[in-house]
């Protein structure tokens, strides 16, 4: 075995490739560039080596940086993990020159599979149903027009050596297919140093569906089951799930089977990623082939019992792989949320800065229940503008899918992220979506469902009175804490009541609290009555309740005159006061929020690429006004409304903070 | 005897009613409360006891003799908030507008002489439309009568205003000279003169809300220490205040239970500094991750963001905190900051509350606005404040304190108990860069040599140990431990005993 891998890559698939190899005892080598100088992956490893400034252009992805390295720590092994030099046939290549193991397939496999076209001119060879399209690369705007006619919209532009949703764009009628075009070109140029783009018919209904293989250099190829990665948004891949809730056995085996014959046919080592695209009648097209572990490959290894990493390493190392095909048994299932610093209230835009607060779930492994998190972040780290803006996976397992759901809600909801906005209101949203928990869905899911971007949860009923008991029973805690400062009367003591009235989302509940030594009784003035039990103490940031026998979560915060309270993808401000104060409370006024509805903010910190309209243009709705570019996505601002411009405040080039105006309107 | 029971009971309904229910539904309608709710929200509920409920004014000009309702425009007595003692006066716009009369001056005037009598703090609502005219020259000597109390209890008790009303004329200086004033947002104002005065003098043409409302006040004028929503919430949220502060100069500090333990170590601070000198950070999360629980009480946070203050506890006790804001102009001090970090901290000597100081800061901000707005005599404040403050104070420098503005931040030098410094601080006379301009004038145009001196210069002085070495730093402590030493340094000093020496009083530079 390897005495030594040098890990190409950072963040939780770093710290990933890292535990795993600590496992194995195998030494770890880290990379780090400036803005990971501090980062988890450096401080796990046994070794790290600096090579270079922050942008991945100047260090992750510079072959002879990362060989010099490999070089100068005597790396006898290279994890690339995914993205980066993962499927860089050239790097693969300078490690095969050096004598340095690659963990992952050959070179010829990942050229075969690396370019979109190629594989899928393979894939039809080897007789793998594929999506109708133009397979040859499309010059300008216009040739892009009148392909994007012939295949028949809608389309999907996508950049040649594109991934993770960068460089790629639907476009369902000819403008759409020129600004996205050009977006797809820029993006791929920038992200990728690889502008080609083609265009492929966008399947309607379709479900994204992709088979982990496993081949061993002796030959032997399994498939490890599939993952249903349909929850995206923007083609980002955001909630995965293994097994698939919609394929059956038979389904399974054919796309298994395709897949070990795809990977066989272009004589594929390492684990690789088959995928497809599924409509609703089990039909399944070829989509690509990831040679490369994929982000998502904790689930498939939480439903197999088997490390993917472990098992690149050995096939890297020349062994024959020790699992056949019929050891493969999918055992319960396994949730994946994606942790993104992306703020669903801002339409999902990059946000970047200092985790204040990171305090995730405990990783849990019994027999009914798995919480693992794969993070790269800790507290007191920094969400950089230079790189991916994913923060964390969080997976569970239970012995099937509504457990595992469950266990999914609590572990979110015990998920403690501050200082950045993040996406864990909405991965909470989705938990109890019922389309979601049906198990109905596709990749259109999240337009389909959020078409006007995510605005918060409201609680339903029975949930609300359950956060009114706890909130009730933890305030009336608080209220006794305070009654007991110091400098009192004597015998004219504060004596906190039991009549309160919890406000919530516009709700008000009347309640009496019963408290014992071990908790309180909520009654509520409908008669329903509800035992709240916690540890929680006044301050705490997070409480783990049992309320009517049921766990509940919160996260809660100060507010003036009462909490803030996050749960279930709601946030929450809740009062809790004596009847008086609440009757009382009802002749305030509300307060309107000052009118931004005339200007355009910028909503993330980034620069200012193109600005498309002038001083005294009238705007339509939806066209566009300006490009933020922003964590290397080039993100297009449109009027919400038909309008003048009157102010033009900033011009390309300027790096613009949050909220900054961009432009006024009449 | 059955009658005179019940007849007691009218008259007290009739009192409660004010200015009646026509008066009290226009005030609901504007979204405000009477005097009498506001005092049930100040107080635990069903401690309020009420003095001159009966008291009626002795005008008998301008028609005034036949309109008298009992009480006379003011509410007043004592209650517990949380169980510990304060003196409330409640002003009732529904009675002739909640004007003052020599009679509703006495009121305010007996509660403030037994406040200070019996040692508990003094709060004041205010709303009120200014003096009875009706009563001319004698609601003026109720003005002052009030004003001469607010003066002899600073500094015996503490003294908060609420303004949840008008507010105009002689009426603020009563507010003006008490420990803070809180405002509630659109529907309160203070001003000297109003808006039709200022017309008629200066041509200026302003809204009574741009004029004093609460938003020119807690950023601006800095009048204000801070604002609310509405009623509701300023009444819980001085709850939350006073259950910060001792109830007079005598007195220690209360102590709640808590829930934090005192060494809880937080290794984020670790990374709180940038590796960059001139990039900013967020020195409010120093605070929370300090204080207990992270519940920090922010006096004047709209104003001069470059300073914070603020009340936090520290095992359950209050502590004062000053800090240089990073994030705003630097951090350095100017003559705003240096005004609102001063007030606070003699607020806290007077008080017996201990003051925690974060320093990070670059110095005093240059410009001819600085200088000719007087920042030599404002920024001395600030230095005479920590100067002549006994209480136990504990300072801690995070990053930059450089030239005179060390010197003012809580510095060994003022008399500090502790000062500790991060392994980040620099401690030094100024940034390298400016140095080595002064003291190698002639090899400016050489940068290469300017950069070897630059360096040179950093790596001797960009560092807490020479302050250390001559022990004007006691420790270089982690970032990490910052609660743990904070909290066993202000434990140590409990007991402290120091005395200025006497003198009549001091001569702070006003």
């Amino acid at each position: 075995m390897f005495k030594k891998i040098l890990i190409a890559n950072r963040g939780e698939i770093a710290c990933r490739v890292i535990k795993t190899a600590k496992k194995m005892g195998i030494k770890t080598v880290a990379i780090y560039s400036d803005a990971d100088r501090n980062a988890l992956h450096v401080r796990m490893a046994d070794e790290a080596v600096h090579i270079g400034p922050s942008p991945a252009n100047q260090s992750y992805i510079v072959i002879d940086k990362v060989m010099a390295a490999i070089k100068g720590s005597g790396a006898e092994a290279v994890h690339p993990g995914y993205g980066f030099l993962s499927e860089n046939p050239k790097f693969a290549q300078a490690l095969e020159a050096a004598g340095v193991a690659f963990v992952g397939p050959p070179v010829g496999a990942i050229e075969a599979m690396g370019d979109k076209i190629t594989s899928k001119k393979l894939a039809q060879e080897a007789g793998v149903s594929t999506v109708p399209g133009y397979m040859g690369l499309i010059e300008d705007a216009d040739e892009a027009v009148r392909i994007a006619g012939e295949v028949g919209y809608p389309v999907m532009i996508k950049a040649s050596a594109g991934g993770g949703g960068k460089g790629m764009r639907i476009a369902w009628n000819d403008d759409e297919c020129r600004e996205g075009f050009q977006s797809s070109k820029n993006e791929a140029a920038s992200s990728f140093g690889d502008d080609r783009i083609f265009i492929e018919k966008f399947v309607t209904q379709p479900r994204h569906i992709e088979i982990q293989v496993l081949s061993d250099s002796h030959g032997n190829g399994i498939y490890l089951g599939e993952r249903e990665c349909s929850i995206q948004r923007r083609n980002q891949k955001v909630i995965e799930e293994a097994p698939s809730p919609f394929l059956d056995e038979k389904t399974r085996r054919a796309m298994g089977e395709q897949a070990v014959a795809l990977a066989q046919a272009v004589d594929y080592t390492s684990a690789g990623t088959v995928e497809f695209i599924v409509d609703g009648d089990k039909n399944f097209y070829f989509l690509e082939m990831n040679t490369r572990l994929q982000v998502e490959h904790p689930v498939t290894e939480l439903i197999t019992g088997v490390d993917l990493v472990e098992q690149m390493i050995r096939v890297a190392n020349g062994e024959k792989l020790s699992i056949k095909q019929s050891d493969v048994k999918l055992n319960g299932w396994a949730i994946e949320s994606r942790l993104y610093a992306e703020d669903p209230y801002r339409n999902f835009l990059p946000s970047i800065g200092r985790l204040t607060r990171y305090r995730p779930p405990e990783e849990i492994a019994l027999a009914d229940h798995v919480v693992r998190n794969d993070t790269g972040v800790f507290e007191g780290g920094e969400i950089s503008m230079y790189y991916d803006p994913m923060i964390a996976k969080l997976c569970t397992w239970g012995p099937d899918r509504g457990t595992a759901l469950e266990h999914m809600r609590n572990a979110l909801d015990s998920f403690e992220l501050e200082g950045i906005g993040h996406n864990l209101p909405f991965l909470s949203a989705v938990m109890d979506h019922p389309r979601f928990v049906s198990g109905d869905i596709t990749t259109a899911f999240i337009a389909e469902e959020y078409p006007d971007g995510f605005e918060g949860v409201t609680l339903d009923q029975g949930n609300q009175q359950r956060v009114a008991a706890a909130v009730a029973a933890m305030f009336r805690v608080a209220e006794i804490r305070r009654s007991r400062v110091s400098g009192r009367m004597d015998n004219h003591e504060r004596v906190v009541g039991s009549d309160w009235v919890v406000t919530l989302q516009g709700e008000s509940f009347e309640v009496r609290i019963a408290a014992d030594p071990k908790g309180s009784t909520v009654h509520f003035i409908d008669g329903t009555e509800m035992r709240v039990t916690s540890d929680w103490t006044p301050g705490d940031p997070l409480a783990v309740l049992d309320v009517a026998g049921e766990p509940l979560v919160l996260k809660v915060g100060k507010i003036a005159a009462g909490y803030r309270i996050r749960t279930r993808g709601a946030d929450l401000k809740a009062y809790v006061r004596t009847p008086r104060q609440a009757e009382l409370a009802t002749l305030m006024l509300e307060k309107t929020p000052p009118d931004t509805s005339k200007m355009l903010l910028c909503p993330m910190p980034g620069l200012v690429v193109k600005i498309d309209v002038e001083e005294g243009d009238e705007v339509q709705e939806g066209q566009a006004l300006c490009t933020i570019e922003a964590m290397k996505m080039e993100n297009i601002l449109r009027a919400e409304r038909k309008g003048v411009v009157a102010r033009i405040t900033c011009e390309p080039g300027d790096s613009l903070a949050v909220d900054e105006v961009i432009m006024e309107f009449d | 005897m059955k009658d005179i029971l019940q007849k007691l009971e009218q008259r007290r309904d009739v009192a409660r009613l004010g200015g009646g229910e026509k008066r009290i539904a226009s005030q609901h309608a504007k979204g405000k409360l009477t005097a009498r709710e506001r005092i049930e929200l100040l107080l635990d509920e069903g401690s309020f006891e009420e003095f001159d409920m009966f008291k009626a004014h002795r005008c008998t000009d301008f028609g005034m003799e036949k309109q008298q309702i009992a009480g006379d425009g003011v509410v007043t007595g004592w209650g517990t908030i949380n169980g510990r003692m304060v003196y409330v006066f409640s002003q009732d716009f529904t009675v002739f507008g909640g004007s003052l009369s020599e009679t509703h001056a006495e009121k305010i005037c007996k509660i403030m002489d037994m406040a200070v009598q019996n040692g508990a703090p003094v709060i004041g609502l205010n709303d009120s439309g200014g003096a009875r005219i009706q009563e001319g020259v004698a609601s003026l000597a109720g003005y002052a009568d009030v004003f001469q109390r607010n003066i002899m209890a600073s500094g015996v008790v503490p003294q908060i205003s609420v303004i949840m009303g008008p507010c105009a004329g002689g009426a603020v200086y009563s507010p003006a000279m008490t420990d803070f004033i809180f405002m509630v947002r659109d529907s309160s104002y203070m001003f000297v003169t109003g808006p039709d005065v200022v017309k008629t003098v200066t041509n200026e043409v302003v809204t009574a809300e741009e004029l004093g409302g609460a938003s020119t006040h807690t950023r601006k004028s800095s009048v204000a220490d801070g604002a609310f929503d509405n009623d509701v919430e300023a009444m819980v949220e001085v709850r939350r205040l006073v259950d910060m502060l001792p109830l007079n100069n005598r007195a220690k500090s209360p102590v709640r239970p808590f829930f934090d333990d005192p060494g809880r170590p937080d290794h984020s601070l670790d990374t709180l500094i940038p590796d960059n000198p001139n990039t900013p950070y967020d020195m409010k999360e120093l605070i929370l991750k300090v204080a207990d629980e992270a519940d920090f009480y922010e006096i004047q946070a709209d104003f001069a963001k470059n300073i914070i203050t603020g009340f936090i506890r520290l095992e359950g006790r209050t502590i004062g905190v000053v800090a240089n804001q990073p994030m705003v102009l630097a951090g350095c001090l100017d003559i705003d900051s240096s005004r609102k970090a001063a007030r606070f901290v003699r607020f806290c000597d007077a008080f017996e509350i201990p003051i925690l100081t974060f320093v990070d800061v670059p110095g005093f901000l240059p410009g001819t606005g600085q200088e000719h707005g007087g920042v030599i005599k404002h920024g001395a404040k600030l230095l005479f404040a920590y100067g002549e403050a006994t209480v136990p104070k504990v300072t801690v420098i995070t990053r930059k304190a450089y030239g005179g503005a060390y010197d003012v931040m809580a510095s060994k030098h003022l008399r500090g108990d502790f000062n500790y410094a991060w392994p980040t601080a620099e401690i030094a006379v100024m940034g390298a860069k400016g140095a080595v301009e002064i003291l190698y004038r002639s090899e400016l145009n050489d940068p290469d040599k300017i950069a070897k001196r630059t360096q040179d210069y950093e790596d001797r002085f960009a560092n807490p140990f020479v302050a250390a070495e001559k022990g004007f730093i006691d420790d270089v402590i982690m970032p990490h431990s910052t609660r743990k030493r904070v909290c066993r340094s202000f434990a140590s000093l409990r007991n402290k005993k120091l005395e200025n020496p006497w003198k009549k009083h001091d001569n702070i530079p006003l």
